[in-house]
């Protein structure tokens, strides 16, 4: 085994994971929002992170077609990006829970989490179907925006590329913006007073409804910046995109102990690390037996460990399980 | 009476003479299994509905099959996914546990004798395979016996977990088994990885009955005892448990009922059935690789038992012939029309479908499919098209308020 090799791409490891770790935390907070204001699994939650990607796509691509791709400054282009597909994956979010979840609000905890997958199948479909129809094609590449592409060499075995640096710091600032929305606002505090007792927190005057459609609002967006930078990020999007990153944002939940803003935050990045470890190191430390392609199965083996062993997460309360 | 009789007979007849007359027509053959379910329905004496259906899918279908071999293929189809809904049926309608990878176990059941019924197992043990055709029976066996050790395996540690997180936990452990199929080529060659093993050995048939009608009884009759089983399951102790397990955990504890033990047979029982049927579904197709496999298939099966009603052994059955129909002919029947529409040059509304996008396909969107019944059904109807019957007088006598049924609790 060659030591200094390993030690050599660690650097690179980190980086990589890192940037799949900020991706990570973002779809997460839109898991773990959900489930701290209602107790479920919003199994959906993928296809609202991959519509912000399709948006993201399109636009770009409506841009590439005008011609003006290359002429408009490119933080304009991202900005301009970012936030159509934040608005996009914030109005389907609210508009899948107004349909397909508020109906179920009292049924038993399984209804509406099979409604959940329901829509998540509706919505791949679906998405393929506009595609299909508007270009011809549902398997489409981000245009390429050559600064972003540019990479920083910053030792011989480590570079960074502008994107990557892109997706940190809009990871970060979303991160920032959304703790400090949820703590220091009154928005904030009506939202924790929701998740905390619907009952009482509509006693305190609390629409609790607009609450519950805000937190759909907050998380959908996150998802869809997440699906920007997933496109900008790895390029190749199809409407069937969403659900490995989905189901590992949701063990990044789960990991920083579903309902916590800050678990999300911290299990995404812990994920997305450990990830990127098993993808290098795997193969080399076991001389080539078992390679990156199980880097599936390592997280959804600590998805699986964490629920039975530690199922309120690393940063998580002890919840009393109902009756 | 005589007159109900005589209508279904002639329905019957009637439809199968279509089929044989229009061989290709999808819509004729729509007709015919209609009529099947015209004589379940329509209130005839217990005898002469199993006679008159066991004519039907006995000898009609057979028949029917020597016009246009598909429609045996679709019969064998729909078997393959009434038993796996039966199974399905029995961990998330009676036990109330919800299992989304469910397909695990017909994935190991299909690899069992992929593997030891073509040369794969060389691979392994050197030489003397394939084995001989009449170990398939032996198989049969061997497919049940292991899927029920895997859901034992699976259950043993999950059981802890409750609603979702058993859900999301079982999906896991699904994705666990697809990728693991795709990648253990290596370092010792077990499954062929993503290239998939064939061909695989197909158990002996009786003279002049061919594949596709062997296969289709042989399904029928697995299809049969797997109906048999879950109806005296149902009956029994145990499947009262199960139920009292779905209503409620702790009372159930509290009255007696062994969670685990009673749990780890639910997940062991519901696995057996899709372990005999990945078996026979191995040796029906002669190759078998991880994509047939996937989430897409536990979700399918789900939204059979949920189309049904979860609980209910005729739903269950209702819920894996419709969908399976809808998918194999409807939508393809829907999507070679419009082709033809399309190539013909047909104008609708003004609009030229020649001009229709080469990518649209129809046929591709059963997960559509599966997604609008799911979320309909549980906003319309959570208890199914055919609740179980346990249920319904259940809810009969429930007050007012309890009309959400508390299933999968």
């Amino acid at each position: 085994m060659d030591v200094d090799l390993l030690i050599g791409i660690l650097p690179q490891v980190i980086l990589d994971g890192l940037i799949l770790g900020f991706m990570y935390s973002l779809i997460a907070l839109g898991y773990t929002m959900v489930y701290g204001v209602l107790e479920f699994i919003n199994f959906a939650h993928s296809e609202i992170f991959v519509a912000g990607a399709f948006v993201g796509v399109e636009i770009l691509l409506g841009l590439k077609g005008a011609g003006v791709l290359d002429r408009v400054p490119w933080p304009i282009v991202l900005l301009l990006v970012l936030l159509a597909g934040m608005a996009a994956s914030a109005l389907l979010a609210v508009t899948v829970e107004r349909v397909a979840y508020r109906p179920l609000r009292n049924a038993p905890r399984l209804i509406p989490l099979i409604s959940a997958i329901g829509v998540s199948f509706f919505l791949q479909d679906f998405i393929r179907f506009i595609e299909s129809i508007w270009r011809n094609a549902f398997n489409l590449v981000y245009p390429t925006i050559d600064v972003l592409n540019y990479r920083f060499e910053l030792t011989q075995s480590l570079d960074v590329s502008v994107k990557s640096l892109v997706v940190i710091a809009s990871a970060l600032l979303m991160l920032w913006a959304l703790h400090a929305l949820v703590n220091r606002t009154k928005v904030g505090a009506a939202i924790r007073a929701v998740a905390e007792d619907q009952t009482a927190a509509s006693l305190m005057g609390i629409n609790v409804n607009r609450m519950i459609s805000l937190t759909f609002l907050i998380g959908g967006a996150m998802g869809g910046a997440a699906g920007v930078m997933f496109g900008i990020q790895y390029g190749l999007i199809n409407p069937y995109t969403g659900f490995i990153p989905g189901l590992k944002a949701f063990t990044a939940a789960v990991l920083g102990g579903i309902g916590n803003i800050r678990g999300a935050m911290a299990g995404g990045l812990v994920l997305g690390l450990l990830e990127a470890f098993a993808a290098s190191y795997l193969s080399l430390l076991t001389g080539g037996a078992f390679g990156a392609e199980y880097k599936d199965i390592f997280a959804f083996s600590v998805l699986i460990l964490i629920l039975i062993f530690r199922p309120r997460g690393l940063l998580g309360e002890v919840v009393r399980e109902r009756a | 009476m005589i007159v109900r009789v005589l209508l279904a007979v002639g329905l019957l007849l009637l439809s199968a003479v279509g089929v044989a007359t229009f061989p290709r027509s999808v819509l004729v053959f729509l007709l015919f299994q209609a009529s099947v379910l015209v004589i379940y329905f329509a209130g005839l004496p217990t005898r002469i509905r199993w006679a008159l259906m066991g004519a039907a899918l006995l000898v009609v279908m057979p028949i029917l099959g020597s016009y246009n071999s598909y429609y045996l293929e679709v019969g064998t189809q729909v078997g393959i996914f009434v038993a796996l809904a039966l199974g399905l049926n029995i961990v998330v309608g009676l036990a109330g546990l919800l299992d989304l990878g469910y397909v695990a176990f017909y994935a190991v059941g299909a690899y069992c004798w992929a593997i030891f019924g073509s040369p794969q197992a060389n691979e392994l043990f050197g030489h003397g395979f394939p084995l001989a055709p009449a170990w398939f029976f032996a198989f049969l066996f061997v497919g049940l016996v292991v899927a029920a050790m895997a859901g034992v395996l699976l259950g043993l540690p999950v059981l802890r977990l409750r609603g979702d997180y058993l859900a999301i936990v079982t999906l896991g452990f699904g994705e666990v088994i697809r990728v693991l199929a795709n990648n253990l080529d290596k370092p010792w060659n077990i499954t062929n990885g993503p290239i998939g093993i064939t061909p695989i050995g197909r158990p002996p048939v009786p003279l002049g009955l061919g594949y596709g009608r062997y296969f289709y009884l042989l399904v029928l009759f697995i299809v049969l005892v797997v109906i048999l089983v879950n109806r005296r399951l149902e009956n029994s102790h145990i499947g009262r448990a199960w139920e009292a397990i779905r209503e409620d955990e702790v009372a159930a504890q509290a009255m007696g009922v062994p969670l685990v033990r009673m749990k780890l047979m639910a997940f062991a029982c519901g696995a057996s059935f899709a372990g005999v049927m990945g078996v026979v579904f191995a040796a029906k197709q002669v190759f078998i690789n991880p994509e047939s496999f996937t989430f897409l298939e536990s979700i399918g099966v789900l939204s059979m038992v949920i189309l049904g009603g979860m609980g209910s052994i005729p739903g269950a059955v209702l819920g894996a012939t419709v969908v399976t129909v809808l998918n194999l002919q409807v939508l393809k029947g829907f999507s070679l029309w419009l082709n033809e529409l399309k190539n013909a040059g047909v104008t609708v509304l003004g609009y030229n479908l020649a001009h229709l996008p080469t990518q649209l396909e129809p046929a591709k969107y059963e997960r559509m499919i599966f997604g609008i019944i799911l979320v309909l059904m549980m906003i319309f109807r959570p208890q199914g098209i055919l609740p179980a019957k346990r249920r319904q007088r259940e809810l009969a006598h429930a007050p007012p308020v309890a009309e959400v049924p508390e299933e999968a609790k």
